[in-house]
């Protein structure tokens, strides 16, 4: 079996008496798309923010390639290849579209610290960034403050910004989030297309799309992993279907 | 289109000033402009960190006036021929600008670098209140210093010498001081957009974003309030220069103050902005100072209505510009 891209274990993190992880492990291969399902307050956002550095667990380690980041903060574990999209959008509202995408390819590049040339007439970030915005179609809004978009926009944007930084990882949570029944199946047929070229950990709860992409799905309930395996054995198990699925999955 | 045009203007009246004055024969008023170019520098290199940075630095007196002490104490133990200190090595006292003035800024670089390294572990009104702790702390260190006149201020012998040439009178003065402003003003606006200016920014408004990204947000920062604070002591050098004195009130708070006023007044994420607030201040000041002694009480409410009804300052109403998104 190779190397995971990403693993967790024994992930836990406490607010108070009220443990929003307890005890979590999974891995993610690489070029797989492993979801992450639960009902509301399972943990799933505190998962990705341990996995992305933004919060601490209170014990359990991160392993990205088979390195120990734990200590980490979420910037370094970019510089990494952990890449991200937000369940609420996080752009640079003030950016220009274009250099919402521009900043994410510099800042993968790594050359911060240049204070002469205009980043706009830099090929090495204008090319790049014109080659993202264009397999994103957002080529025709790339002068358009990223404020002026609209939520679909927005979350093609940010998808657009997590693939410019070239990551090993990405880290998606809930990026089919108010796309609504006309943007979904667009954003699968995107995600499908990534597919065995980075390791996706997708957070999701429209459930088309998670039995369409996953190749595993973990669930969590109360910040513990009730069930994780196959799609087809996650369809079948019935702790999964009282804890959570339901009538979705009968429906 | 129109804050080209309102740049060129500025330009134009600032070289145009000299032979105005001369002209109406009001030349003594060149210093009074020298002193507003001083500030305007300040103002603008402010600007870098708290406009495009979104860094609220209340301690921007501490490197004013220390960049004014730095060029005063030279010229002080030159006149007098002896060091300003003979341990680990001697340094003596020099009149050279060349020597004294980037000498002002990297001591304020140092001292920037090292207030920055702290103060930029906190946010928000803990950054503000760090800035300003730190530059009380400057500031009675300064009192605490008897050979340098201590509450008394610094009188400075006599101006730098620029190369060898003589900066005395007024005009050499004031065209060096637009000169390095204009300098820094053109290598500002490069920077900011540049990818440092690119990531400073991304980091102001989406700070969350900016670490997901991988861009090393502290790094950025504290590189732009060194540069900022470098250049807020130059300036300072500048003001040694112009009022042949150093007063230990370039490091109080309300100097921090004033120059906060002077970014917002004119329009921060603008760097002409400051520019140009740091004029308009010092001048209403002078003004209103003449009509009363108590100009605060005018002064007050002018500022109130600019900020709450003039959003992006001075410089939005003058070139129609809107400050860093």
């Amino acid at each position: 079996m190779a190397r995971p891209a990403l693993e967790a274990c024994g992930l836990t993190r406490r607010f108070g008496a009220l443990a929003a992880n307890e005890d979590v492990s999974l891995t993610l291969l690489p070029g797989e798309c492993h979801a992450v399902i639960g009902p509301n307050g399972a943990g799933k956002s505190t998962l990705v923010a341990m996995l992305a550095g933004e919060q601490r667990p209170d014990a359990g380690t991160v392993l990205l390639g088979g390195e120990d980041v734990t200590a980490l903060g979420p910037a370094r574990r970019a510089r990494r290849g952990i890449a991200r999209s937000f369940q609420i959008t996080q752009l640079c509202r003030g950016l220009t579209v274009r250099q919402n995408v521009m900043l994410a390819v510099q800042a993968a590049e790594g050359r911060n610290f240049r204070f002469l040339r205009p980043a706009r007439s830099d090929p090495a970030l204008t090319g790049e960034a014109e080659a993202a915005l264009a397999a994103a179609g957002l080529a025709a809004r790339a002068g358009v403050p990223a404020a002026l978009l609209s939520h679909g926009e927005q979350r093609q944007l940010e998808l657009a910004i997590a693939l410019s930084q070239a990551p090993r990882v990405l880290l998606l949570d809930e990026p089919a989030a108010g796309l609504g029944a006309a943007g979904t199946p667009a954003l699968t047929r995107r995600l499908a297309a990534l597919k065995g070229r980075v390791a996706i950990l997708l957070v999701e709860h429209d459930m088309d799309t998670v039995f369409a992409l996953a190749d595993r799905i973990t669930v969590l309930a109360g910040g513990r992993v009730i069930a994780s395996g196959r799609p087809e054995a996650i369809r079948a198990d019935r702790a999964v279907r009282e804890a959570y699925l339901g009538d979705i999955v009968d429906a | 289109m129109r804050e080209r045009a309102a740049v060129l203007a500025g330009a134009a009246a600032l070289c145009a000033a000299p032979f105005l004055l001369e002209a109406l024969d009001e030349a003594f008023l060149l210093s009074v402009l020298t002193r507003m170019l001083a500030y305007a520098l300040a103002a603008a290199a402010l600007d870098l960190v708290l406009g495009y940075g979104g860094m609220v630095s209340f301690g921007h007196g501490a490197f004013l006036g220390t960049g004014a002490y730095v060029a005063g104490v030279l010229l002080h133990h030159r006149a007098d021929g002896s060091a300003v200190t003979d341990w680990p090595v001697r340094i003596g006292g020099t009149a050279e600008a060349l020597l004294a003035w980037p000498a002002a800024a990297i001591v304020c670089g140092l001292l920037a670098a090292a207030i920055g390294a702290i103060s930029l572990r906190t946010r928000g009104v803990h950054f503000i209140m760090i800035t300003l702790a730190f530059a009380q702390m400057v500031f009675f260190l300064v009192l605490a210093l008897p050979q340098y006149g201590g509450t008394d201020g610094l009188m400075v012998p006599s101006r730098n010498v620029l190369a060898g040439a003589s900066l005395a009178g007024d005009a050499p003065l004031y065209w060096v001081a637009l000169v390095l402003l204009a300098l820094f003003l053109a290598f500002a606006r490069s920077a900011m957009a540049a990818r440092f200016g690119l990531a400073l920014r991304g980091a102001r408004m989406n700070e969350r974003r900016a670490l997901a990204l991988g861009l090393p947000v502290y790094r950025l920062r504290l590189a732009a309030f060194i540069l900022s604070g470098a250049v807020t002591g130059l300036a300072g050098a500048i003001l040694a220069n112009q009022a042949s004195f150093v007063s230990p009130d370039l490091l109080s708070w309300q100097r921090s103050g004033e120059l906060l006023v002077m970014v917002i007044l004119g329009g921060q994420g603008t760097l002409y902005g400051p520019v140009l607030g740091a004029v308009a201040l010092l001048l209403a000041e002078e003004e209103l100072a003449a009509i009363t002694e108590h100009w605060m009480l005018i002064l007050g409410p002018v500022l109130l209505v600019v900020v709450l009804f003039f959003r992006g300052g001075l410089w939005r109403v003058v070139a129609g510009a809107r400050g860093d998104g």
